[in-house]
């Protein structure tokens, strides 16, 4: 009973983000905020792990292509395709379930215990809008961003990697690039990044928004949207390919 | 005026408010008192709308706030200010921003003019100076006192203090129950403060509704309560041995200082309809 109990709440939740705001300027203001807060706060961990995901990928494409008949620009196909259709909108996605889910939903749930949000309903403002219908744009307007950055660096690390390892060359591994590269993949890997961002957000601001208790529950609301995202995330990954990509 | 009409409310069939009534005044400090889980809290978050009552109504000015859709109600709001039990004052943003967000949402003053403001309402509830400090450099009083600042920036004219004593010492609780009155009375306005501190029934109760299991269990004000005959009310409000003797000497002052002895009879009746028996009590 609880889940149908969650989901009904959910979407009320997300029904009552869209009504008018009492003053659009202080609505901008908490948008860009959040913005900030998304966009460059996870700038640093995306990169980080992008550039790692994309030397790996080098290193054991490398390895598993032992024969010497296959073409070395076949790595950087296989890393290029990697990178843009799993590694960057997936596995950043779900990275950023853990860092901005959580900044998120302990963000609300602190609100929400400390009185705050009670003090905002009070002032008469929509708190459902003010607070959560911004993080849920910034999200959507930020994380495909960070996913687009993810893959040039992923490309990028897995060249780095090839070629200080000797693995292969530049030139090579840019002509890969080029082999049987389709647009498509990239409008795919953008459409999940845009779900799993709207999964990320909403999720973290549901559990945070509805937190009941002390201090720990915060905690405990934080670990749980976590959770849910990411596996929200994996089921929508499997859902959209399922769904998307067929020859 | 605020009307409690027949106000009903449970929490999974758990009965927490009872069919109270009550009638508000402007100008009067307006404490609602009982011990903790008597549902003075939820009674009040019923009052502001952040519980819907199951039953009853609540009217502002004669208008019925629970009948009201929610844009009716966000007009209503607009003239309600709230001082929380923790302060609630937003932690990423200073003293100023805080006590200026109101004016910021719901104005469209020029920014010198809401400045003006802010450093009016610092003013009258003693901080100066403290303008760009954050919630967290501050002492639970001032935090309070700030509280109370964004509470009255939008000139509200209904004003709600939820346990505005909880966690600070007995002098600077003194302190800000005297704010809470001089604003009061300086502004005209409707203030209903929830409180289990006797120094604040004494002092600043003009109307006290005491609350016992959900229940109106007596209304008066702060003579009448002295010579109340309900013994729970006594019970709760006296509870400690230096409090009933320093009940019994303010009576006898009070005593004094009523001529008539008409008056007396008719304070003492007061009590009579709501007279419990001692072996009632728990």
């Amino acid at each position: 009973m609880t889940i149908f109990t969650d989901i009904g709440r959910y979407l009320l939740m997300i029904k009552g983000m869209f009504s008018k705001p009492e003053n659009g300027k202080m609505y901008w203001k908490e948008f860009v905020h959040q913005c900030v807060e998304i966009g460059f706060g996870s700038l640093g961990i995306v990169a980080i792990i992008s550039v790692f995901i994309g030397a790996v990928s080098t290193i054991q494409t490398a390895y598993q292509l032992a024969s010497p008949l296959i073409p070395l620009s076949t790595i950087g196909q296989i890393v290029r395709d990697t990178v843009i259709l799993e590694f960057a909108p997936t596995l950043v996605c779900i990275v950023l379930a853990g860092v901005a889910g959580s900044r998120i939903a302990s963000e609300l749930g602190n609100m929400r215990i400390s009185e705050q949000i009670d003090a905002l309903e009070i002032m008469g403002v929509n708190t459902k809008t003010y607070l959560i219908l911004p993080k849920v744009l910034a999200a959507l307007l930020m994380i495909p961003m960070l996913v687009v950055i993810a893959m040039l660096l992923g490309i990028w690390g897995g060249r780095m990697a090839g070629v200080s390892a000797g693995i292969i060359s530049g030139e090579i591994y840019d002509k890969g690039l080029l082999e049987f590269f389709k647009p498509y993949n990239v409008i795919f890997a953008l459409i999940k990044s845009y779900v799993f961002a709207f999964i990320i957000s909403s999720i973290a601001a549901f559990y945070g928004y509805y937190v009941r208790g002390g201090a720990l529950e915060i905690g405990r609301s934080s670990t749980k949207a976590v959770i849910v995202s990411c596996i929200l995330i994996l089921f929508a990954d499997y859902l959209l390919s399922a769904l998307l990509l067929q020859n | 005026m605020i009307e409690l009409r027949n106000i009903e409310k449970s929490f999974d069939d758990k009965s927490v408010i009872a069919d109270v009534s009550a009638v508000m005044k402007p100008g009067q400090c307006n404490l609602i008192i009982g011990a903790s889980g008597s549902g003075k809290t939820v009674l009040m978050k019923c009052m502001v709308g952040l519980f819907e009552p199951d039953k009853g109504h609540v009217l502002y000015d004669g208008q019925d706030f629970t009948a009201m859709n929610n844009d009716e109600k966000t007009e209503i709001r607009k003239e309600i200010g709230m001082l929380f039990q923790g302060s609630a004052l937003f932690d990423s943003l200073t003293v100023e921003q805080n006590i200026m967000f109101p004016l910021n949402m719901f104005t469209k003053w020029p920014i010198k003019k809401k400045l003006d403001r802010v450093n009016e309402v610092l003013a009258r509830v003693n901080l100066v100076d403290t303008n760009k400090k954050y919630p967290g450099e501050l002492s639970g009083g001032m935090k309070k006192r700030v509280g109370i600042a964004r509470a009255i920036v939008l000139n509200p004219k209904y004003l709600f203090c939820d346990e505005p004593n909880s966690g600070l010492d007995p002098q600077t609780s003194l302190v800000i129950d005297h704010l809470i009155k001089e604003i009061t009375l300086e502004y005209n306005i409707i203030t209903v403060v929830n409180t289990h501190d006797m120094n604040s029934v004494m002092e600043i109760g003009n109307y006290i509704l005491y609350m016992y299991k959900g229940k109106k269990e007596w209304e008066g004000n702060n003579r009448e309560i002295i010579f109340s005959k309900n013994q729970r009310l006594n019970d709760f409000i006296f509870a400690s041995e230096f409090l009933k003797d320093a009940k019994d000497m303010r009576m006898l002052e009070e005593k004094g200082k009523i001529a008539n002895e008409r008056d007396m009879d008719e304070l003492l009746d007061k009590d009579s309809p709501t007279l419990i028996p001692p072996a009632d009590t728990e």
